[in-house]
């Protein structure tokens, strides 16, 4: 069978290109001298009209109690919860009976950014943060240790709205 | 002051064509930015600013990428032809503009030099003989690929630029006929005594862009390299340097198309509403000013054409055949006739060639102009394409509604 070509019978108004064609120019032309939406990622990280969320869930950081110290007292609910088995947790234990971390590592190259390990953390220690410029040269550079986690200066994320707690 | 004789016109011819190859080459490089940053800035983006102040070196950087690139032969092509395709694209591409003058004569110690590298006796019949040439390094490239897509993007390439040759050469007939020569110094003089060509040849001013747009296969009619059906067209197989040459050809092309169309109806290098800047004796300071002159407009081209890029979607292929062959070309000859009789007209009443002679043309044309405008578009100039037919469409809804 031959092929052929379904040619629509349209009015000429329709098949003039000559109207249709200036009009396209003319809004070409103003969008041309329009507000350009562009952010200058590098130099800008947040314009007016976009910026991180404050619920955003990026990079761990470990909250530190006023001597200095992690809050983590290694009960070892983050690596249970964690659904990418990216926590690395050896709880050691004081002359006082006091719990604190041996080891504690993130994997960030494995993490998923669930933030269950801020929800679950009793002590409010370990925290995911509003920050997202996690670049490394080796597979080895995304493993945070505690001394790291604890120098993220990044803000952390509330994860929930504070005014709408429920999500309601 | 005579014109340079000599041992000279050799050495100035040379440093003349240096000069225009290497300006030429800066241009296009150049234009490639404006074409992304156009791009951009229709979109509402920035495009490309970040290599260089406002991103002018881009085609600095993207010139580099291309030399180090990886120069691919894909196997089962015909060795010669892909090799020889690139370089037969951007021959014509370059070489076409040599009989273009820029500028009004430069006084040098040696003589009068005028601005075309060759001011040749046949100037417009060289430009049809070499612009159409460009066509074989579209057709090898897709043939010499070994690829359906590259052949299909080659075929379309022939087909188009021969379809739109022959528009293209009737509009031009008609300036040919006022300029009562060929070579493009005269097209120039001619303009200068009287009007800009494009108000006494309207019609064949619009027949001619419409034409040069398809020649140097720019949306809406880059069938050829029509990235949605075909990948990239003629150019799929080709990498690095050789894809370079055919962009810089393309490029090249519109250069030359834009100068074309600034040569042969927007008076040239000539500067409107005096005759200071085309009466001996001339100057440098004069070079410049009608250098300027020339090269305000060709830009101007040059910036409609990425206007129109990112403007207009891309024709189908028997659209492009038909707007040639059925609207294009008749218009054309039509008008050759027209133009003909009426300049006929003028001649047997010894009207003398001037600016009486250019409005009397300058009526015509722009009334035929409007005719076949309001012809194309029934005269509903407000109102978006089809409007009245919605109308219809409508008033038939509301009809079969009442009688339901």
């Amino acid at each position: 069978m031959a092929i052929t070509v379904k040619t629509l019978a349209r009015p000429e108004a329709e098949s003039s290109y000559v109207r249709a064609t200036l009009k396209g120019m003319a809004l070409t032309f103003r969008h041309l001298l329009a507000r350009k939406w562009t952010m200058q990622y590098p130099e800008q990280t947040s314009t007016a009209d976009w910026s991180l969320s404050k619920r955003w869930r990026g990079t761990h950081r470990m909250a530190t109690d006023e001597d200095g110290k992690a809050k983590c007292v290694a009960c070892g609910l983050c690596p249970q919860v964690c659904p990418a088995n990216c926590i690395k947790l050896i709880p050691g234990e004081d002359e006082k009976g006091n719990r604190y971390p041996l080891v504690y590592e993130i994997d960030e190259f494995r993490c998923v950014f669930c933030g269950y390990c801020q929800e679950v953390c009793p002590e409010e220690a370990i925290h995911v943060g509003v920050h997202y410029e996690n670049a490394e040269y080796d597979r080895a550079g995304f493993v945070y240790d505690l001394e790291r986690l604890m120098r993220q200066p990044h803000e952390v994320s509330t994860l929930w709205d504070p005014a709408d707690p429920k999500g309601e | 002051m005579r014109p340079v004789t000599g041992a000279a016109f050799v050495w100035i011819s040379v440093v003349k064509i240096l000069i225009v190859f290497g300006g030429l080459l800066t241009l296009i490089a150049l234009w490639t930015w404006v074409e992304r940053r156009g791009a951009g800035w229709i979109q509402n983006r920035l495009g490309p600013n970040r290599v260089g102040p406002q991103g002018l070196l881009q085609p600095a950087a993207d010139g580099l990428k291309n030399f180090l690139k990886e120069e691919t032969l894909p196997p089962f092509s015909d060795r010669v032809l892909f090799i020889l395709a690139p370089i037969m694209a951007f021959t014509p591409a370059l070489i076409t503009f040599a009989v273009v003058p820029f500028a009004a004569p430069l006084p040098t110690p040696w003589g009068l030099v005028g601005s075309a590298i060759a001011n040749l006796p046949v100037g417009f019949l060289y430009i049809l003989a070499i612009g159409s040439l460009g066509v074989y390094g579209v057709v090898l490239a897709g043939w010499s690929s070994n690829n359906k897509y590259s052949l299909l993007g080659g075929l379309r390439g022939s087909a188009q630029l021969i379809s739109y040759e022959i528009a293209m050469g009737l509009s031009a007939v008609a300036v040919l006929i006022l300029a009562g020569n060929i070579t493009m110094d005269d097209i120039v003089a001619r303009q200068q005594q009287s009007l800009w060509f494009v108000l006494p040849l309207f019609v064949a001013f619009g027949t001619f862009l419409i034409a040069s747009f398809a020649e140097t296969n720019r949306l809406p009619f880059d069938l050829p390299e029509a990235e949605a059906e075909l990948i990239a067209g003629y150019h799929t197989e080709y990498s690095a340097m050789k894809f370079s040459m055919f962009y810089i050809a393309e490029y090249s092309n519109m250069v030359t198309a834009s100068a074309l169309m600034v040569t042969l109806f927007f008076g040239g290098w000539d500067i409107p509403f005096t005759a200071w800047d085309n009466t001996p004796p001339w100057t440098v300071l004069k070079s410049v000013a009608t250098f300027a002159a020339f090269g305000v407009k060709v830009l101007a081209f040059l910036f409609a054409y990425v206007w129109v890029r990112w403007t207009l979607p891309r024709f189908r292929f028997d659209q492009l055949m038909d707007l040639g062959w059925k609207v294009l070309l008749p218009i054309a000859l039509g008008y050759v006739m027209v133009i003909a009789v009426a300049v006929w007209a003028l001649e047997s009443r010894h009207v003398a060639f001037g600016i009486p002679y250019a409005l009397v043309l300058t009526v015509v044309s722009v009334g035929l102009g409007a005719v076949l405008l309001w012809g194309l578009d029934r005269n509903r100039v407000i109102g978006g394409s089809g409007a009245r037919q919605r109308g219809r469409w409508r008033a038939d809804a509301a009809r079969a509604r009442s009688e339901g």
